[in-house]
Protein backbone atom coordinates (compact mmCIF):
# COMPACT_ATOMS: atom_id res chain seq x y z
CA UNK A 1 0.00 0.00 0.00
CA UNK A 2 2.70 2.19 0.92
CA UNK A 3 4.61 1.46 -2.31
CA UNK A 4 1.29 2.24 -4.14
CA UNK A 5 0.78 5.80 -3.00
CA UNK A 6 4.42 6.45 -3.81
CA UNK A 7 4.46 5.37 -6.93
CA UNK A 8 1.08 7.65 -7.41
CA UNK A 9 2.65 10.34 -5.93
CA UNK A 10 6.25 10.14 -8.05
CA UNK A 11 3.57 9.76 -11.33
CA UNK A 12 1.88 13.15 -10.09
CA UNK A 13 5.54 14.77 -9.54
CA UNK A 14 6.23 13.50 -12.82
CA UNK A 15 3.27 15.41 -14.30
CA UNK A 16 4.15 18.33 -12.68
CA UNK A 17 7.02 18.60 -14.01
CA UNK A 18 6.22 18.01 -17.23
CA UNK A 19 3.26 20.54 -17.62
CA UNK A 20 5.86 22.51 -15.98
CA UNK A 21 8.16 22.07 -18.90
CA UNK A 22 5.64 23.87 -21.04
CA UNK A 23 5.97 27.39 -19.65
CA UNK A 24 6.95 30.35 -20.97
CA UNK A 25 10.15 31.65 -19.78
CA UNK A 26 9.90 33.87 -16.71
CA UNK A 27 10.12 37.61 -18.40
CA UNK A 28 9.32 36.24 -21.91
CA UNK A 29 8.35 39.26 -23.86
CA UNK A 30 6.52 36.96 -26.53
CA UNK A 31 4.49 34.36 -23.76
CA UNK A 32 0.60 35.07 -23.83
CA UNK A 33 1.03 36.98 -20.26
CA UNK A 34 2.77 39.48 -21.60
CA UNK A 35 1.09 40.12 -24.73
CA UNK A 36 -2.45 40.10 -23.51
CA UNK A 37 -3.36 43.12 -21.60
CA UNK A 38 0.37 43.57 -19.39
CA UNK A 39 1.58 45.66 -22.25
CA UNK A 40 -1.46 48.00 -22.29
CA UNK A 41 -1.17 49.17 -18.95
CA UNK A 42 2.71 49.45 -19.24
CA UNK A 43 1.79 51.43 -22.36
CA UNK A 44 -1.44 53.60 -21.28
CA UNK A 45 -1.18 53.88 -17.42
CA UNK A 46 0.39 57.38 -17.33
CA UNK A 47 -1.81 58.80 -19.50
CA UNK A 48 -4.89 57.18 -18.08
CA UNK A 49 -3.99 57.78 -14.41
CA UNK A 50 -1.15 60.03 -14.19
CA UNK A 51 0.42 57.52 -11.87
CA UNK A 52 4.19 56.69 -12.76
CA UNK A 53 4.27 53.73 -10.58
CA UNK A 54 2.50 51.06 -12.80
CA UNK A 55 1.80 48.54 -9.55
CA UNK A 56 -0.18 51.14 -7.92
CA UNK A 57 -2.78 52.33 -11.14
CA UNK A 58 -2.92 48.59 -11.59
CA UNK A 59 -3.47 47.80 -8.00
CA UNK A 60 -6.00 50.48 -7.55
CA UNK A 61 -7.44 51.25 -10.80
CA UNK A 62 -7.38 48.57 -13.66
CA UNK A 63 -7.62 45.59 -10.72
CA UNK A 64 -9.75 47.68 -8.53
CA UNK A 65 -12.48 45.27 -7.85
CA UNK A 66 -9.65 42.51 -7.05
CA UNK A 67 -8.50 45.06 -4.39
CA UNK A 68 -11.54 45.85 -2.93
CA UNK A 69 -11.97 42.06 -2.47
CA UNK A 70 -8.40 42.06 -0.89
CA UNK A 71 -9.56 44.85 1.32
CA UNK A 72 -12.56 43.16 2.25
CA UNK A 73 -10.93 39.69 3.12
CA UNK A 74 -8.71 41.81 6.00
CA UNK A 75 -11.63 42.79 7.74
CA UNK A 76 -13.36 39.77 7.17
CA UNK A 77 -10.53 38.29 8.70
CA UNK A 78 -10.43 40.85 11.45
CA UNK A 79 -14.17 40.78 12.22
CA UNK A 80 -14.05 36.21 12.43
CA UNK A 81 -11.52 36.85 15.23
CA UNK A 82 -13.69 39.03 17.12
CA UNK A 83 -16.11 36.85 16.38
CA UNK A 84 -14.57 33.71 17.22
CA UNK A 85 -12.61 34.99 20.26
CA UNK A 86 -15.11 37.07 22.13
CA UNK A 87 -17.87 34.50 21.84
CA UNK A 88 -15.58 31.85 23.26
CA UNK A 89 -14.54 34.15 26.10
CA UNK A 90 -18.33 35.27 27.09
CA UNK A 91 -19.23 31.18 27.29
CA UNK A 92 -16.48 30.66 29.50
CA UNK A 93 -17.45 33.74 32.13
CA UNK A 94 -20.98 32.54 32.46
CA UNK B 1 2.73 40.90 27.49
CA UNK B 2 1.22 42.93 30.13
CA UNK B 3 3.68 42.95 32.63
CA UNK B 4 5.65 46.15 32.32
CA UNK B 5 8.88 45.98 32.18
CA UNK B 6 10.22 49.83 33.17
CA UNK B 7 13.04 50.95 31.45
CA UNK B 8 13.72 54.78 30.63
CA UNK B 9 15.53 53.87 27.62
CA UNK B 10 12.33 51.83 25.90
CA UNK B 11 10.19 54.27 27.11
CA UNK B 12 11.66 57.15 25.82
CA UNK B 13 12.38 55.85 22.22
CA UNK B 14 9.22 54.33 22.13
CA UNK B 15 7.44 58.10 22.60
CA UNK B 16 9.64 59.81 20.53
CA UNK B 17 9.66 57.19 17.70
CA UNK B 18 5.95 57.21 17.52
CA UNK B 19 5.21 60.22 15.76
CA UNK B 20 7.62 59.77 13.09
CA UNK B 21 6.30 55.92 12.41
CA UNK B 22 3.13 57.26 11.76
CA UNK B 23 4.33 60.56 9.75
CA UNK B 24 6.39 57.92 7.88
CA UNK B 25 2.98 55.52 7.27
CA UNK B 26 1.35 58.59 6.10
CA UNK B 27 3.85 59.46 3.33
CA UNK B 28 4.22 55.82 2.75
CA UNK B 29 0.15 55.72 1.90
CA UNK B 30 0.31 59.43 -0.18
CA UNK B 31 3.46 58.49 -1.82
CA UNK B 32 2.40 55.23 -3.13
CA UNK B 33 1.64 56.92 -7.07
CA UNK B 34 5.58 57.29 -7.20
CA UNK B 35 7.38 55.16 -5.32
CA UNK B 36 6.96 51.45 -3.72
CA UNK B 37 4.13 51.53 -1.07
CA UNK B 38 0.58 52.00 -0.57
CA UNK B 39 -2.99 51.24 1.46
CA UNK B 40 -1.66 47.95 2.62
CA UNK B 41 1.80 48.75 3.45
CA UNK B 42 1.22 52.18 5.26
CA UNK B 43 -1.57 50.40 6.96
CA UNK B 44 0.78 48.32 8.56
CA UNK B 45 2.74 51.32 9.52
CA UNK B 46 -0.07 52.84 10.97
CA UNK B 47 -1.21 49.53 13.18
CA UNK B 48 2.84 49.03 14.25
CA UNK B 49 2.70 52.94 15.96
CA UNK B 50 -0.67 51.42 17.63
CA UNK B 51 0.75 47.62 18.60
CA UNK B 52 4.32 49.50 19.75
CA UNK B 53 2.36 51.49 23.04
CA UNK B 54 0.76 48.14 23.66
CA UNK B 55 3.69 46.72 23.79
CA UNK B 56 5.46 49.19 26.04
CA UNK B 57 2.75 50.85 28.23
CA UNK B 58 0.89 47.51 28.69
CA UNK B 59 -2.12 46.64 27.20
CA UNK B 60 -4.44 48.71 29.57
CA UNK B 61 -2.98 52.09 29.16
CA UNK B 62 -2.68 52.13 25.51
CA UNK B 63 -7.01 50.87 24.87
CA UNK B 64 -7.66 54.10 26.94
CA UNK B 65 -6.43 55.80 24.11
CA UNK B 66 -7.09 53.51 20.87
CA UNK B 67 -9.90 50.67 22.30
CA UNK B 68 -10.79 47.67 19.91
CA UNK B 69 -14.18 48.62 19.49
CA UNK B 70 -12.08 51.97 17.39
CA UNK B 71 -9.99 49.45 15.47
CA UNK B 72 -12.82 47.44 14.38
CA UNK B 73 -14.86 50.27 13.34
CA UNK B 74 -11.64 52.00 11.49
CA UNK B 75 -11.60 49.12 9.56
CA UNK B 76 -15.24 48.94 8.96
CA UNK B 77 -14.09 52.52 7.75
CA UNK B 78 -11.89 51.71 5.43
CA UNK B 79 -13.94 48.78 3.63
CA UNK B 80 -16.67 51.52 3.61
CA UNK B 81 -14.43 54.42 1.82
CA UNK B 82 -13.71 52.02 -0.78
CA UNK B 83 -16.41 50.87 -1.49
CA UNK B 84 -18.68 53.77 -1.25
CA UNK B 85 -16.13 55.44 -4.00
CA UNK B 86 -16.98 52.55 -6.34
CA UNK B 87 -20.38 53.14 -5.71
CA UNK B 88 -19.95 56.62 -6.27
CA UNK B 89 -18.51 55.67 -10.01
CA UNK B 90 -22.23 53.94 -10.28
CA UNK B 91 -23.90 57.14 -9.32
CA UNK B 92 -22.00 59.63 -11.80
CA UNK B 93 -23.17 57.53 -14.96
CA UNK B 94 -19.66 54.85 -14.92
CA UNK B 95 -18.82 51.51 -13.99
CA UNK B 96 -18.47 50.27 -10.87
CA UNK B 97 -14.63 51.68 -9.53
CA UNK B 98 -14.76 53.97 -12.64
CA UNK B 99 -12.97 56.73 -11.14
CA UNK B 100 -12.60 58.66 -14.76
CA UNK B 101 -16.21 59.48 -14.11
CA UNK B 102 -15.99 61.63 -10.59
CA UNK B 103 -16.66 64.94 -12.02
CA UNK B 104 -16.44 66.26 -8.18
CA UNK B 105 -12.96 65.96 -7.83
CA UNK B 106 -12.70 67.93 -10.89
CA UNK B 107 -9.97 68.41 -14.08
CA UNK B 108 -10.41 65.33 -16.44
CA UNK B 109 -10.61 61.94 -16.35
CA UNK B 110 -6.72 60.81 -15.70
CA UNK B 111 -6.66 63.78 -12.69
CA UNK B 112 -9.82 62.01 -11.41
CA UNK B 113 -8.56 58.57 -11.46
CA UNK B 114 -5.18 59.95 -10.05
CA UNK B 115 -7.14 61.49 -6.96
CA UNK B 116 -9.82 58.91 -6.61
CA UNK B 117 -6.39 56.05 -6.37
CA UNK B 118 -5.54 58.29 -3.18
CA UNK B 119 -8.77 57.60 -1.97
CA UNK B 120 -9.13 54.56 -2.37
CA UNK B 121 -5.50 54.03 -0.96
CA UNK B 122 -6.33 56.09 2.20
CA UNK B 123 -9.28 53.59 2.56
CA UNK B 124 -7.21 50.54 2.19
CA UNK B 125 -5.09 52.18 5.02
CA UNK B 126 -7.45 52.38 7.17
CA UNK B 127 -8.67 49.44 6.95
CA UNK B 128 -5.67 47.40 7.41
CA UNK B 129 -4.82 49.67 9.94
CA UNK B 130 -7.90 48.22 12.23
CA UNK B 131 -8.24 45.12 10.95
CA UNK B 132 -4.26 44.31 12.47
CA UNK B 133 -4.69 46.15 15.75
CA UNK B 134 -7.80 44.01 15.98
CA UNK B 135 -6.04 40.96 15.37
CA UNK B 136 -3.55 41.85 17.76
CA UNK B 137 -5.59 42.90 20.79
CA UNK B 138 -8.13 39.89 20.23
CA UNK B 139 -5.11 37.66 20.52
CA UNK B 140 -3.51 39.33 22.95
CA UNK B 141 -6.72 37.85 25.59
CA UNK B 142 -9.55 38.34 24.04
CA UNK B 143 -11.00 40.23 26.66
CA UNK B 144 -14.50 42.02 26.09
CA UNK B 145 -13.41 45.84 24.82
Amino acid sequence: MKGLSLLVLAAFAGLLVYGGADFAALGDPKSPASTHVSAQYLQRSYTDTKTPNVVTSVLADYRGIDTLGETAVVFTAAAAVWCILLTGRKKDES
Amino acid sequence: MTDRHSSVIVDTVTRLSIPFLQMFALYVIAHGHYSPGGGFQGGVLLAMSTVLPRLVFGAEASRQQFSTRAAITLAGVGVLIYFLTGVLGLLYGGAFLDYGTLSFLGGDPSTRRYLAILLVETGIGLGVWGALVTVYDLLLDGEAP
